[in-house]
């Protein structure tokens, strides 16, 4: 712990690139993801295709691997980012909206199908009984699962320090660590709280959040 | 179709503005490949020879690929087995009555939930000797640092399956006399594993996935065999080297889902026909069971 605790500026600031890090991507796959879904479950065949082929191709990558396409692929053909930090966010949200994809179309298909026949009964077009009717239906169920998927982001976002050059928590234990020999445990341990400091509030925010918005069916 | 909550079967309108929106939609899917396409031949990242490295064994790379496909595996396979098992153990030791057993177990379980992957990791490869006194292998690194997480996961996993048996199944159980643990592992461990096994199997696909860390401590799995290639024959290969590394994994990934489903299907389906080979056993119990709940309620 003396270690972590001599360099608090360091933990500090790795802190909160971990946390921008991750609300960045947050915001990024929750957009992308409702996007795919919303392809997903269009009546247009080959929207549906391509969502369907992203959630598995991605799917069925790791992430690691999504890492290494983003920052050493894409400036192959000339895709190149300012930073590491925002090859992570990119990498990360890639990833993180197949996964957002998939929560938000069992969420749709979990809206009794009443709601959308009476939201079409009344005239709505697609757009609008999506948007209206089942979708802030659809986002209430999808609470639990999308408050796991924010604390599985944060946890998979110290891919970034562990295998890239981005300041985070991640790289700063490993850093410390190789300075700091006799204190392993102690910076470990130090840097598994601090994403603890995110993760256990989220876990908690999540079921309250969850119990607000619960509707009745 | 499972989107049919969003719309009937379309009429002549409807049908019309479903073709528009299939040929924008479409264009529009294949101006993306397209462009994608087009960049990479921009790039020169089409020519042969580029793709060639990954098929000719003169080069020596299908091999290293193998080898690489195959070391993943071990680590894999070695760590699903003793997640599996431990996880089991813990999920037990949760539902235990004893506080003594249960308090503790929980706190293990949160803990690894918790802690990110590649911190255990890189905890046991900087820490293990220092802190553990333990000389672990790379190997070892790798499949301990999957294990802790992925036992803690499939533990919650197995609980959950474990809580989602009715009541009446256990109350039955005792009922007839058997003793707790003689419920757990007749009564309620079978009938759970049927119920877990898409949450089981899709963790058991991130455990795969997740062996990709392995290159953070120089374990040879596919994407550290892809960079050693691509130091030795240049970065003009890394696209295709990763993208085949990538593939390799979702190929794997597919393969093991697949199984899943066929698992899935045969089990789900062999309950099914004992249910109707023998009516009294299967359907019809379920209704006594909650007849008696109802007289009781």
């Amino acid at each position: 712990m003396q270690a972590l605790l001599a360099n608090f500026d360091a933990l500090w600031s790795g802190f909160l690139t971990t946390l921008a890090m991750s609300v960045a991507a947050a915001i990024v796959a929750t957009v992308l993801g409702t996007v795919l879904a919303a392809f997903r479950v269009s009546p247009i065949p080959p929207l549906r295709a391509f969502g369907a082929i992203y959630v598995q191709l991605v799917r069925n990558t790791p992430l690691t691997a999504v890492f290494f396409l983003v920052i050493f692929g894409l400036p192959a053909v000339d895709v190149t980012f300012q930073s590491f930090f925002i090859a992570a966010v990119v990498a990360l949200s890639v990833y993180t909206a197949a996964f957002v994809c998939e929560v938000i179309r069992s969420g749709i298909n979990s809206v009794s199908a009443g709601q959308a026949e009476a939201a079409r009964a009344i005239g709505l077009t697609f757009g609008q009984s999506l948007r209206e009717v089942v979708l802030p239906q659809a986002f209430r169920t999808v609470v639990p699962p999308l408050g796991n998927l924010w604390i599985a982001l944060v946890k998979n976002s110290a891919i970034a320090g562990g295998a890239f050059a981005v300041a985070d928590l991640t790289q700063l234990a490993a850093n410390l660590a190789r300075d700091n020999p006799a204190e392993v445990l102690g910076v470990f341990g130090g840097i598994a709280l601090a994403y603890m400091v995110i993760t256990v509030p989220s876990g908690i925010a999540v079921g309250i959040i969850e119990r607000r918005t619960a509707i009745l069916r | 179709m499972s989107a049919s909550v969003l719309f009937d079967d379309l009429g002549p309108r409807g049908r019309r503005n479903v073709r528009l929106g299939s040929v924008v939609g479409g264009l529009l899917v294949l101006s993306l490949i397209a462009l994608g396409l087009q960049r990479m031949a921009v790039n020169g990242q089409l020519e042969a020879d580029r793709w060639a490295i990954l098929f000719d064994p003169r080069t020596g790379v299908p091999q290293s690929l193998g080898r690489a496909l195959i070391a993943t595996l071990q680590a894999a396979g070695v760590a699903m087995v003793l997640a599996t098992a431990l996880g089991a153990v813990l999920a037990f030791g949760r539902l235990s009555d004893h506080a003594v057993l249960r308090v503790p177990v929980s706190v293990v379980v949160e803990f690894f939930r918790a802690v990110p992957l590649v911190i255990l990791i890189l905890f046991l490869f900087l820490g293990a000797r220092p802190v553990l006194g333990l000389d672990l292998s790379r190997f070892w690194t790798l499949v301990l640092g999957l294990t802790l997480y992925n036992m803690a996961v499939l533990c919650e996993i197995i609980r959950a399956g474990i809580l989602s048996i009715d009541r009446g199944q256990s109350e039955a159980a005792y009922a007839i006399g058997l003793r707790k643990s003689q419920v757990l592992v007749f009564i309620l461990l079978p009938q759970a594993v049927r119920r877990m096994l898409p949450a089981l199997v899709s963790q058991l696909v991130v455990l795969l996935k997740d062996t990709s860390l392995g290159f953070i401590i120089a374990y040879p799995e596919l994407l550290q065999r892809a960079g050693d290639n691509i130091n030795f024959f240049g970065s003009r290969y890394s696209l295709q080297l990763y993208l085949a590394a990538a593939a390799i994994y979702i190929v794997v990934n597919f393969l093991l889902s697949t199984v899943a489903q066929w698992l899935e299907r045969r089990v789900n389906s062999s309950g099914r026909i004992a249910a109707g080979k023998a009516p009294l056993a299967g359907a019809n119990e379920d209704q006594t069971l909650s007849a008696v709940q109802a007289d009781r309620g």
